[in-house]
């Protein structure tokens, strides 16, 4: 059994967000990087849970970036990652990015690829679905738990108003979110492994380009809290029936 | 030509959020001076002519297919047949649980470029340039389709459903079936509830309410004002609520007209999901509480005591 599960850097979700050049980029400066949360939270620690009830279980990474995104690749292996593999590009188009994640899965081989239910910057949502289908494989989005037999994987899957439980041969991809596992922290044998685990440099192959980003745009500031006295609370009624017209 | 709109339906009714996917799409439609056409996948009772009064012409219905949404494989070569047949080069979906493992997929399919998590229509006069929401509410990126196949899939609470008048054709589609390879045990649905998602108005409560016993009066509230019910991460980690209620930048990120917080603190990562909220009003005891700083309305005060005079205000406004 072979897993791979995809990783993405992020900024904090505390990242102060601003634009430079322009409002074409990402002001980068005094940012901390993180794992994209639902990929290290959901999608990374179910791979290692797996992983422990069985240690045939294979766990590989794969990361779509520059080499500064190493350091969280080196803290992903010290969670539990096996070995990993960064693709050098900083392209950002999704079809691109699932183009060069669909190579990397074609090569290993893998029964089970892992996705987070999006990223907390890019808000996508789609590379996990766009590698199902490059690779022709069924696809879960947004599963809340996972167990796996010798053939098939039992998900559950959040739908609207509630959630459905699905059996689905190997090989599949999946979209990872809250409820697929218990959260951890590295400890410090991980991190000492870390440093020595595979981490393979390839570069891309070429891929097509859908979209690309022209700019950024911050929203409009609120203009100011209206205050009312705690003792009138029918003032805030009145005024969100007459004035905000919401009720 | 045409921009085909995916309309989802639940429960014999076409979906509220799809309504605001048709109009966007309709609108679109004029803006291209090309056809709107709905693209209705599955059986349904839901009146489908009646997509006439939201300035839809035509309907395609593939009425035969009994396939299931989370079937993302069947669901987006379906799609793809219908966007083949009619020669459409712009998909519309809302972007919805399903939308969400269909569209990528069909982007693949069609190698059309994809942008979710839209909020306005295209600006045509820069390419095909679409704004959509990035770092979870706190900004907005303007996304250029550089592909000749376009597709688009639009936030909720994000575009007015804008109504006209008239009656759709309905015609039926029959696509070629495609074996499923995935079996559905179970399906467990809270019944009754507003879906989180789709809800104009909601009520969320945090820690500030101590315990789940003190739900009743946000229940009450909520009720009162056909909203739906949300919380704060810890709220639902502690198991006071639901999961699928914690709304924030990992949880559910949400846009309704009205969005009326109790007790939470406004922490960074949970205004991320909240703050495209049109009306956002804050109950807070500390007047240090960082949510006022991004709300419309606040009163300082004690939950406990402003609640319960609130939900009696609103009764007497019913009366
Ligand atoms: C990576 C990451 C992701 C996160 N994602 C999310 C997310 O998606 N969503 C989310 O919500 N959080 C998220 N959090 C957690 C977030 O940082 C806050 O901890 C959380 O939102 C706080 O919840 P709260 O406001 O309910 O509780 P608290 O911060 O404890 O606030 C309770 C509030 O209630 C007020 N209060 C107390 N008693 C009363 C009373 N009687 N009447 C009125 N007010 C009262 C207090 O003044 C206080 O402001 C995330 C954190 C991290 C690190």
């Amino acid at each position: 059994m072979k897993i791979l599960v995809c990783i993405s850097r992020t900024p904090d979700t505390t990242a102060k967000i601003a634009f430079t050049d322009n409002n074409t980029k990402f002001a980068t400066e005094g940012v901390q990087w993180i794992i994209n949360p639902y990929d290290e939270w959901y999608a990374l620690v179910r791979a290692i849970e797996l992983k422990e009830k069985d240690a045939s279980i294979g766990i590989h990474l794969v990361t779509i970036g520059g080499a500064e995104t190493e350091p969280i690749i080196r803290k992903a292996l010290a969670l539990g990652g096996d070995e990993a593999i960064r693709v050098n590009s900083i392209e950002e188009d999704p079809y691109f990015i699932a183009s060069q994640i669909a190579f990397v899965a074609k090569e290993g081989s893998y029964d089970l690829i892992l996705t987070g239910k999006e990223t907390i910057d890019h808000n996508g949502s789609s590379i996990g679905a766009m590698v199902s289908e490059l690779l022709d494989m069924p696809f879960i989005s947004l599963a809340t738990k996972l167990n796996i037999e010798p053939t098939q994987a039992i998900v559950t899957r959040e739908i609207e108003g509630g959630e459905e439980e699905a059996e689905i041969s190997f090989p599949l991809v999946i979209s990872c979110q809250k409820g697929m596992a218990e959260a951890r922290i590295p400890n410090m044998r991980g991190i000492m492994a870390a440093r020595t685990k595979p981490l393979a440099v390839k570069e891309p192959q070429s891929a097509e380009k859908l979209t690309t980003t022209k700019a950024f745009v911050l929203p409009p500031a609120k203009s100011g809290v209206k205050l009312i006295p705690a003792e009138t609370p029918e003032l805030l009624v009145q005024l969100l029936r007459e004035e905000a017209k919401v009720i | 030509m045409p921009v085909i709109i995916f309309t989802e339906h639940s429960e014999d009714k076409i979906k509220k959020s799809s309504l605001e996917a048709v109009s966007y799409g309709v609108a679109l439609a004029g803006k291209l001076n090309t056809e709107a056409i709905a693209l209705v996948v599955g059986p349904t009772a839901a009146p489908l002519s009646q997509l006439g009064e939201y300035g839809i012409k035509k309907v395609v219905h593939a009425n035969d297919t009994a396939i299931i949404a989370s079937d993302t494989k069947s669901m987006a070569a379906i799609i793809s047949q219908a966007v083949d047949a009619h020669q459409a080069d712009v998909i519309i979906f809302s972007n919805t649980l399903t939308a969400k493992g269909v569209a990528p997929r069909l982007s693949v399919r069609m190698k059309a470029g994809l942008v979710t998590g839209a909020v306005a229509l295209p600006d045509l006069t820069n390419e095909f340039t679409v704004r959509k929401t990035v770092f979870s509410g706190k900004a907005f990126a303007d996304v250029t389709i550089l592909s000749p196949k376009k597709i688009i899939s639009l936030n909720q609470n994000a575009f007015e459903i804008i109504k006209s008048t008239g009656a759709a054709e309905v015609i039926p589609f029959t696509t070629a079936t495609i074996p499923s390879s995935i079996k559905i045990k179970k399906v467990n649905r809270m019944a009754g509830e507003i879906s989180l998602a789709e809800a104009d108005k909601v009520i969320s409560a945090g820690r500030g309410l101590k315990g789940p016993e003190n739900w009743g009066m946000v229940e009450e509230l909520a009720k009162l004002l056909g909203a739906a019910t949300a919380c704060s991460r810890p709220v639902a980690d502690s198991n006071w609520r639901p999961h699928h209620e914690h709304v924030g930048q990992t949880g559910l990120a949400i846009a309704p007209d009205l969005y009326i917080a109790i007790g939470i603190s406004g922490a960074i990562q949970h205004l991320a999901g909240v703050n495209r909220s049109k009306t956002i009003v804050v109950i807070n005891k500390d007047p240090e509480a960082p949510f006022f700083k991004a709300a419309d309305y606040g009163i300082i005060g004690d939950a406990f005591e402003v609640v319960p005079k609130m939900i009696e205000a609103i009764k007497q406004l019913k009366k």
